[in-house]
């Protein structure tokens, strides 16, 4: 997912000359080819990401259209300041492609994680914020972000997650994509944690259990119409994220049914992380499983969840 | 290269003439017009940007948005009376705007818009911001192959903030000359003296260890300043950093070098009556 990003940072460079790329302090020979073929439009200028930010700002008020990339807490956290004033106040067009969207850098420990990075870049103004599911989808989003007009966060996944996008359902930012049709439990995800939402999915089946699957690869601005569609028929709304429970996907999809719901609301459960920061190592397979966003642990959720209803 | 200017005095002392009287009393009409603002911040910078926009910067009030005009950044947003005066001086807005300052309807709030305020490029307020935003237009306009230049406006204070430090790397790494930091140098920060709440001598030698040519002159001397900003760039391969030596709430003797003059939000008759008899008087308004 983050070489389809980068690769089409290249790419869209070739086609457009506003298109100029900054990068903090990254692995070395990221982007040797841009490099090469557009010396003056790649920058690499350290670990300092408050000023990479404020730098985009200024090349994007000169018309430039920034893509910046780091680690997702680099820019979140370190940088939010920036974020908020230079980006979003003046509401330009730049592109923060986020390394280590979720739990991907469980290993290195909470410095590292993006828990928090939806909620924060959720409640800046002017900001879309989209968590794509697969490294095909990812090349979509990337071709709609070149004339996207304000800031765009971009979360990444670990790479070589399965493909489980269908081009057939087509792409927009700002639209969710209906991945299985609205049933009497309605499973709303984002980013890659579709691919175990469907795995899930596919076991309550074959006990008999229909799900609907809606992937909300924006999560602002949300496809709210989408959302109180999907839900209409619904017993159960789960929210699946790899994300702290509060201020994401979850909380995004229940302030939407609260605010525009036509009816009784069906029950709605939150699955994420909790509002903590995680204790263990390992690998971000094993944190998933150890807070319940495997396949195994969304499928006895929905059973919980049904159970209680 | 070494820029040679006689060196300033701690308070810088010179005199100020009839055009500097008259922008200060335009920040009188704001203040006024709004009970409130930060006074000593705003009149420090005055002959800075006095001559900025008389001598220096190329612009258009009538097409604010002139690709090829310079681009001039108060990074220091809370002095923004200062560059009110000179913006409504200029023709970009029409003066009696001035008295609306602060009001609910107002484009003019205590920190500058560039949302709303024609001439304004960057909506300044939160310090630090306002180089960094500095180095991207004056590489993007290395990019788009423009002479035209960039200048940043900063505070003393303001340049505790790390960012700062952040982008004087970036500038001095990609030889910015097109790019000139000017400090309004008045030694005072919120709190008290900038020696003792937060040092930041030896200033020039900081700015010359991140690659800038260095100048420092007296901020309120005007003849001094047309003519460093006449001689930019300092170095054709460096970007310049200009240490103004200013006083805070220069023009009004009884605001100037205080620290409880920083801001004030309950400005009483007597106090405008007490600015504008320091300034030349009401009727020269």
């Amino acid at each position: 997912m983050r070489k389809v990003a980068l690769d089409m940072v290249a790419e869209l460079a070739k086609r457009d000359e506003r298109v100029v790329f900054l990068g903090s302090d990254l692995g070395a020979g990221t982007l040797d080819g841009m490099r090469r073929d557009h010396p003056d439009r790649f920058f690499m200028e350290g670990i300092g990401e408050a000023n990479l930010v404020g730098m985009a700002a200024g090349l994007a008020m000169d018309g430039f259209i920034p893509y910046l990339h780091t680690i997702a807490p680099f820019f979140t956290r370190r940088a939010f300041e920036q974020i908020a004033v230079d980006l979003c106040l003046h509401n330009l067009p730049v592109r923060l492609i986020a390394s280590g969207g979720g739990v991907v850098y469980a290993p290195l420990g909470p410095t590292h994680l993006a828990i928090e990075d939806m909620a924060a870049m959720r409640a800046l103004p002017n900001m879309t914020v989209a968590a794509v599911c697969d490294a095909e989808e990812m090349r979509h989003l990337m071709e709609a972000s070149l004339n996207w007009p304000g800031p765009l966060y971009i979360r990444l996944g670990k790479g070589g997650d399965p493909i489980v996008s269908d081009p057939a359902r087509g792409f927009a930012i700002g639209r969710a994509v209906t991945v299985r049709e609205p049933a009497e439990v309605q499973l709303m995800t984002t980013g890659v944690m579709l691919s175990r939402v469907i795995e899930a999915a596919d076991r309550l089946a074959a006990e008999g259990i229909r799900c609907g699957i809606l992937h909300v690869h924006t999560v602002k601005p949300l496809d709210t119409a989408a959302v109180v569609e999907a839900a209409r028929a619904a017993r159960v709304v789960v929210t699946v994220e790899e994300h702290i429970r509060d201020g994401g996907l979850g909380s995004a999809v229940l302030e939407s049914l609260a605010d525009e719901s036509p009816g009784p609301l069906p029950r709605v459960v939150r699955l994420g992380l909790p509002d903590a920061f995680p204790a263990e190592y390992g690998s971000q397979d094993s944190m998933l499983d150890t807070f319940g966003l495997q396949p195994a642990g969304i499928t006895d959720a929905v059973r919980r969840a049904r159970r209680r209803n | 290269m070494s820029h040679t200017v006689p060196s300033p005095s701690t308070h810088a002392s010179s005199p100020l003439d009839e055009r500097s009287l008259h922008l200060r009393r335009l920040v009188v009409q704001a203040l006024e017009g709004g009970g409130r603002g930060h006074i000593g911040p705003s009149l420090s910078p005055m002959e800075i940007l006095r001559v900025l926009y008389d001598d220096v910067l190329r612009f258009r009030p009538h097409e604010p948005n002139w690709p090829e005009r310079d681009r001039f950044i108060l990074s220091k947003g809370h002095g923004c009376l200062a560059q009110y005066a000179l913006l409504a001086d200029k023709g970009f807005f029409p003066a009696e705007e001035l008295a609306r300052f602060c009001k609910r309807d107002s484009f003019l709030g205590g920190h500058p818009d560039a949302g709303k305020i024609p001439g304004v490029e960057a909506s300044t307020g939160a310090l630090g911001h306002g180089l960094s935003i500095g180095v991207g237009l004056a590489l993007g306009a290395r990019l788009r192959r423009s002479d035209s230049r960039v200048f940043v406006v900063m505070g003393d204070g303001e340049s505790n903030e790390g960012s700062v430090w952040e982008a004087a790397l970036c500038a001095g790494k990609h030889r910015l000359s097109n790019l000139t930091a000017i400090v309004d140098y008045n030694k005072l920060q919120s709190y008290g003296r900038t020696s003792e709440v937060q040092d930041m001598e030896p200033f020039g030698e900081k700015w010359r260890a991140f690659n800038f040519a260095v100048a420092e002159v007296d901020g309120h001397d005007v003849g001094a300043l047309r003519h460093l900003f006449g001689a930019l760039p300092l170095d054709d391969g460096k970007p310049t950093a200009i240490i103004c030596h200013t006083v805070k709430g220069k023009g009004l003797p009884f605001a100037e070098d205080r620290a409880d003059w920083h801001h004030k939000s309950r400005l009483s008759a007597a106090d405008i009556a007490a600015m504008y008899d320091a300034l030349g008087g009401r009727g020269n308004a």
